[in-house]
Parts: structure tokens; C-alpha cells; sequence
């Protein structure tokens, strides 16, 4: 029924003695929303260069819309979008030149396509503007609309929310949302764990290495080798200290303002309560928590 | 023409067009230094401030003086009444000359064998020699003046009298020996490489700084169509820059514009080859537009100094001699000076030319290499 937009097999990045991607494998078929999460430097953008064919990978290979991705790169950037994390916006163009330069660019000479763009992004009212005077949100919505103008059938994402306020983080996956419903498939990379969660699939990355992909409900269900609990405890400190000596605790990480705690089924929260506050006066107070990708990315991270 | 090159040349005529303040530095910084070097990078010497410390003050010491006042190189600025005086002005810098005439100076004119000090300050080397000849060329001619009179007065028939060897000198192409008609062709050289060269460094590190060159790569453009047409806009400006420089060097300057106008056109684009190219090599090294200028400006500076610009080749040391030969500077600046002042054709400079495409060629096929490497 589906069709395989992206394939990649044993791929491999090294830069001198670092490896910056480490034989990563997965497929990503049409239409879906695929998240790529990870903490910085840990090889999402280094993948998605070598998918556009702007980096050779070492060892392995990509297949994207069914073209080699390095040898045959300008068969898959004339068919792909792909807006990296620094917006490359000319802020000495208004958002109308921006917009028709890139078109001009995939040979798109009449405007009813850049106009569609300008729509789809809500920038219609903005096109006289100077870009240099947009603001965050608005500048991320032309370099999406940059990298839609001649309507790739894959987009590739690079951070695209960062710096950029949580209104229009959500306005933005809105709009992405709407793009899968046209059928465009979309391969994201974020450090946002929330943002994460708004993908079909995700696959989480740590220092090179894809180490799950999957939707983030099963991620949750096979991932996470325990219980979740949310242990409210002053000092935090302390509690870390004393329950990740405890029996029966498989993880313990900071989350904000409490710890998040993955324990072995049936483990009360009363042995938690204790095992937290060792040397703290205060009570702590101990819930059960919804299980989050931050505890499939805990849970992965210390394996 | 194809639309991504279209697109690529409307955008960077779009960004030069706002940028006001760099458009106007393009288009006036070259007069400015046509100005400047016009008026202050001369040899030519007039009016140098002369201290005489006339000892005699006889009429046959006045006739001296006299020749000295009427050839305009000296003026007489000063009268003075000892030698120490001519030192002092001297090196105080008022004076750059001293003129000493002895105060038996009309006696042993009549014996024959009077003697007058010239003393020049040497400290500037080419304006010294200058003034040198000048001094000994006046002082001759009136020494040939006396020795007819007395000859006449001795009742020799000097009308019918020849001295045994003239030596009859003609100046071509610059009769008046202006210094202008050799610099200002080095300028329009020197402009137009100085400009293209660095224009198009920074033009392509510019893409590179703002990140704007990865978002380029991953569009159908290929490397070619970017270099060209992101250069293409500022050879346009180079060539007015040109214009510009010939017109006010002919009309305000008065600089012969004697070749053809295509070939000085032709020529300065085989120039142009060898700025584009160091300017693309440059934006393949550098990371930012400050690192660019700089590295185009290491090889700008040699250039201009091996290229004949301001000091002869000829009188430059046998190895800097051979360096120039790799200057592409150097070949232009042979062709444009005939062009403009012998008003030559293609026959006289065509060995200059050759070497000019091939530098050309060479070097922006090395950078285009260079760059394309660096893209992919």
C-alpha cells in the first residue's frame, strides 16, 4: 500500500576519529510525520546532510524517493524541501523576493505557485516586508514556505522550532500537520520532547546511534521497563542520591522540579517515599506519573 | 537565459541596489583614487624653492640667475648672505636647492674659467635626480650662451659657426613627459582587478557567513550558475568603474585615448578573468567576508608593486623581475598604456593578451575546482 521515501542501511558518518552518525538503520514510508529526537551534536543533523547528498557518509548508504542519496543528490534535491536550522533567509529581501528568488532557483517563473506558498504559511500580508524585521515566528514561516515553493514530496526539517516561541511551535505543527494530510512525508529532527510527541514515529538518538524508532505510544510500552512516578522531595539532590541506591529502582532523572523515577512493577510508593527522603526533613510526595518519551529517552540513554 | 542564473543575477542587483552605502564606495572610490594619484604620484618637478647667496652681485652674476628664473623648474625663493643660511633652509625643507656664486665670479668669467656650487637635497631620490639634470642642463646652456658671445666678440662669424654634434631628441607618444598618462592607466588596472577581486570574495563568503549557501546546494542550482551570477552584476560595475576612470582621465587629465575602444574594453575583460578568479579562490579559503578581504589583499599588494604600477620593472632586481612575469597585472598594464598612449592594435600587444587569457583561465579554473569541491 505504502511506498518507501527514505531507506537507510548500516549509515555511518566519521570525522577523523569521531563518529558522528554510527550505522543507523530505518525506512520511513509516504505521508508520515517521522520525528528525529536527540540532544544536540548527536549526529540528527549530520543524518539529514547526508540524505541531501551535501555530506558523503562513510560507510552504508540512503535511498531517498528511490534515488541514491550522495551520488544521485540532484534527482532528490529538485523532488525535496529542506529548511535547515539557521532559516537562510536573505534579510535584505522582503519576505516576497525571499520567496521568489528560491523559486526562481527550482525554475518556478510564474507566481501562482509562490503565491500558494505565501498562503499556505499565512504570510500573505507580509510579502512587502523586510525580512530582517520578522520576528522569530515569522521568519521560521518563510523558510518553511522557502522549502515548500516547489512542492517536494519530502521535507526536511532541521530543528525548525528552535528559538522560536511556543505559540508558534504549535501554529507551526499545524501546518505541518496539514502538509502530511496532502500526502508530503516529513523527517523532523527537535531536543523538544513535547514536539516529539505530535510525530507519527519517532526515533530517538544518543551520540551517534539511532537507538528506537517507533511510534511514541509503543515507545512508551516497550521502552520503559518499569513504573513511572513523579517524587516531589527537598533537596532533590538528596532524593536522587537515595533512590537511585534503592532496591527496585531501575532509573532516576531530574525533570524540572522533581525527579521522574521508572521502578519495577508493583514497587509501593511508599518504599519510594522513604528510599527519597534518607536525610531530607521534609516529606516527600510521591505520584504515579504518565509515562513521557523523556522516560523512553531516560530509559535509553542508560542502557 | 536560464532561470536559476536569472534569478541568482536579480537577487544580487536587488541586494546591491539597497545597499546604498557599498554602491556608492564602488562607484566613487575609484575617482577618488584617481585623483589622488593624478595629482600626488608625479615625478614631475616645478617650482622647487631655490636659496642663492649671490656673493658678486654683478650683472654678469644677474644673467645667471636670470636663465635659472626663466626655466620654470626653480623658483628664486630665497637671497641669502652665507652658506650657513642655505643649510638651514634646507634642512628646515624650505628651500630644496642652493645656488653659491663666488665674489670674484665676473673676473674669472672673463678668464675663462669661473665656478659656481649647486647644491641639491638628495633625500628624495627620483625628485634629487630630476632636479639634478635640470640644474646642469640650465647651467650648460648658459655656458654655451657666453661662449658664442665671446666667440662673436672675438670676430668669429657665429652665425655660420656649428657645434661638431647635436644631439636632437624627440619624444614620442608623451612629448611633455606627463607623469599622468602613465599613472592614470595603471589606475583603470588597477581598479578594475582591486574591485573584482574583492567583490567577489566577499559576494560568495557572504552566503557562506549568513548560511544561506546550504539552503543554495540543496536546490537544483549548480556551482557554475551561482559564481556567475553572483559575479556577473559586479563585472557590470567594474567595466562603469572603467568608463569612469577613462573619462575623467581624457577629459580632466588629459590622458590620449588613442587605441580602439573595443580592444581596451576586450583587454580589461582578460583582466577580469585572473580578479574573478583569485576572488573565487579567496571564497574557497576564507570563512568570513573580514578573512576574504584579507587574503585578496595579500595578493593584491605584490601584485600592484610587481606589476610596474608605480616603479619600472626594468630597474627592479632580475628575480622580482621574474615574479612579475606570474602578475597578471603586469601584462595589462603593458597593454593599457599602449593602448592609450601609442594607441597600438592587436599586432604589438598580442603576446601580452595570450599571457593575460591564460592567467585568467588558469587561476578561475583552479578556484572553480577549488569551489566546487567545497559545495558538494
Amino acid at each position: 500500500m505504502s511506498e518507501t521515501v527514505i531507506a537507510v542501511e548500516n549509515l555511518t558518518r566519521r570525522f577523523g576519529d569521531f563518529t558522528a552518525v554510527d550505522h543507523v538503520n530505518f525506512t520511513v514510508e509516504a505521508g508520515e510525520i517521522v520525528g528525529y529526537l536527540g540532544p544536540n551534536g548527536c549526529g540528527k543533523t549530520t543524518t539529514i546532510r547526508m540524505l541531501l547528498g551535501l555530506l558523503e557518509p562513510s560507510e552504508g548508504r540512503a535511498a531517498v524517493l528511490g534515488f541514491d542519496a550522495f551520488r544521485q543528490s540532484e534527482e532528490v534535491r529538485a523532488r525535496a524541501g529542506y529548511m535547515s536550522q539557521k532559516f537562510a533567509l536573505y534579510d535584505d529581501l522582503t519576505v516576497l523576493e525571499n520567496l521568489a528568488f528560491y523559486g526562481g532557483v527550482y525554475g518556478i517563473r510564474q507566481g501562482a505557485p509562490i503565491e500558494a506558498a505565501l498562503d499556505l504559511v499565512g504570510l500573505s500580508d507580509h510579502r512587502a516586508e523586510m525580512t530582517r524585521s520578522l520576528s522569530a515566528g515569522w521568519r521560521q514561516r518563510l523558510a518553511l514556505a522557502i522549502a515548500l515553493v516547489h512542492r517536494p514530496k519530502l521535507l526536511f526539517l532541521d530543528e525548525p522550532t528552535s528559538g522560536v516561541d511556543p505559540t508558534a511551535r504549535r501554529a507551526f505543527w499545524d501546518l505541518i500537520y496539514e502538509l502530511a494530510a496532502q500526502g508530503v512525508t516529513v523527517l523532523v529532527t527537535t531536543h523538544y520532547m513535547d514536539e516529539a510527541e505530535y510525530c507519527g514515529r519517532v526515533g530517538i538518538m544518543r551520540a551517534g546511534q539511532l537507538l528506537a524508532m517507533d511510534t511514541p505510544a509503543k515507545l512508551k510500552s516497550t521502552v520503559i521497563p518499569g513504573e513511572v512516578w513523579e517524587v516531589h522531595v527537598e533537596p532533590l539532590e538528596a532524593g536522587l542520591a537515595g533512590l537511585q541506591n534503592a532496591e527496585g529502582v531501575l532509573r532516576v532523572g531530574l525533570s524540572g522540579d522533581h525527579l521522574r523515577v521508572i521502578a519495577r512493577p508493583g514497587l509501593g510508593a511508599e518504599t519510594l517515599r522513604r528510599a527519597a527522603q534518607v536525610r531530607g526533613p521534609s516529606p516527600a510526595r510521591v505520584e504515579r506519573g504518565e509515562p513521557t518519551l523523556e522516560d523512553v529517552f531516560l530509559s535509553l540513554a542508560r542502557i | 537565459m536560464n532561470s536559476r542564473l536569472a534569478s541568482i543575477i536579480r537577487k544580487e542587483f536587488i541586494q546591491i541596489m539597497r545597499d546604498k552605502r557599498t554602491l556608492v564606495i564602488i562607484l566613487i572610490i575609484p575617482i577618488m583614487q584617481l585623483f589622488l594619484l593624478g595629482y600626488s604620484a608625479t615625478t614631475d618637478i616645478r617650482n622647487v624653492p631655490l636659496a642663492v647667496l649671490d656673493q658678486c652681485r654683478c650683472p654678469e652674476s644677474r644673467a645667471l640667475l636670470d636663465a635659472y628664473r626663466a626655466a620654470d623648474y626653480f623658483l628664486l625663493a630665497y637671497d641669502v648672505g652665507s652658506e650657513d643660511e642655505i643649510r638651514i633652509l634646507i634642512e628646515q625643507g624650505d628651500a630644496r636647492a642652493g645656488i653659491i656664486i663666488p665674489p670674484d665670479y665676473n673676473a674669472a668669467l672673463a678668464e675663462g674659467h669661473a665656478q659656481v656650487a649647486f647644491i641639491l637635497d638628495g633625500a628624495d631620490a627620483s625628485a634629487g635626480s630630476t632636479m639634478l639634470a635640470a640644474a646642469t642642463l640650465i647651467g650648460q646652456e648658459h655656458a654655451t650662451a657666453l661662449m658664442m658671445e665671446k666667440l662673436e666678440r672675438s670676430g668669429m662669424d657665429v652665425e655660420n659657426f656649428q657645434p661638431p654634434l647635436e644631439v636632437r631628441t624627440r619624444v614620442w607618444y608623451n612629448p611633455d613627459l606627463v607623469s599622468s598618462h602613465f599613472m592614470i592607466p595603471g589606475v583603470i588596472g588597477m581598479i578594475l582587478f582591486a574591485i573584482t577581486s574583492i567583490l567577489t570574495a566577499t559576494a560568495i563568503v557572504r552566503e557562506r557567513e549568513r548560511g544561506t549557501i546550504e539552503q543554495l546546494i540543496v536546490t537544483p542550482i549548480r556551482p557554475w550558475e551561482l559564481v556567475v551570477g553572483k559575479v556577473l552584476p559586479y563585472v557590470i560595475l567594474a567595466f562603469i568603474d572603467t568608463l569612469e576612470v577613462l573619462a575623467i582621465g581624457h577629459w580632466w587629465f588629459g590622458v590620449p585615448v588613442r587605441g580602439a575602444l573595443w580592444l581596451i574594453l576586450t583587454c580589461s575583460g582578460l583582466l577580469l578573468l585572473s580578479g574573478l578568479g583569485i576572488g573565487l579562490f579567496a571564497s574557497t579559503i576564507a570563512n568570513t567576508q573580514q578573512e576574504a578581504m584579507l587574503t585578496v589583499w595579500m595578493t593584491l599588494l605584490p601584485s600592484i608593486f610587481l606589476s610596474g604600477f608605480f616603479f619600472p620593472l626594468e630597474a627592479m632586481p632580475k628575480v622580482l623581475q621574474w615574479i612579475s612575469y606570474i602578475v597578471p597585472l603586469r601584462y595589462y598594464l603593458v597593454i593599457i598604456r599602449a593602448l592609450l598612449i601609442k594607441g597600438v592594435g592587436i599586432p604589438a600587444i598580442w603576446q601580452e593578451m595570450l599571457a593575460l587569457s591564460l592567467f585568467g583561465l588558469l587561476i578561475l579554473g583552479a578556484a572553480a575546482a577549488r569551489f566546487r569541491k567545497r559545495l558538494d
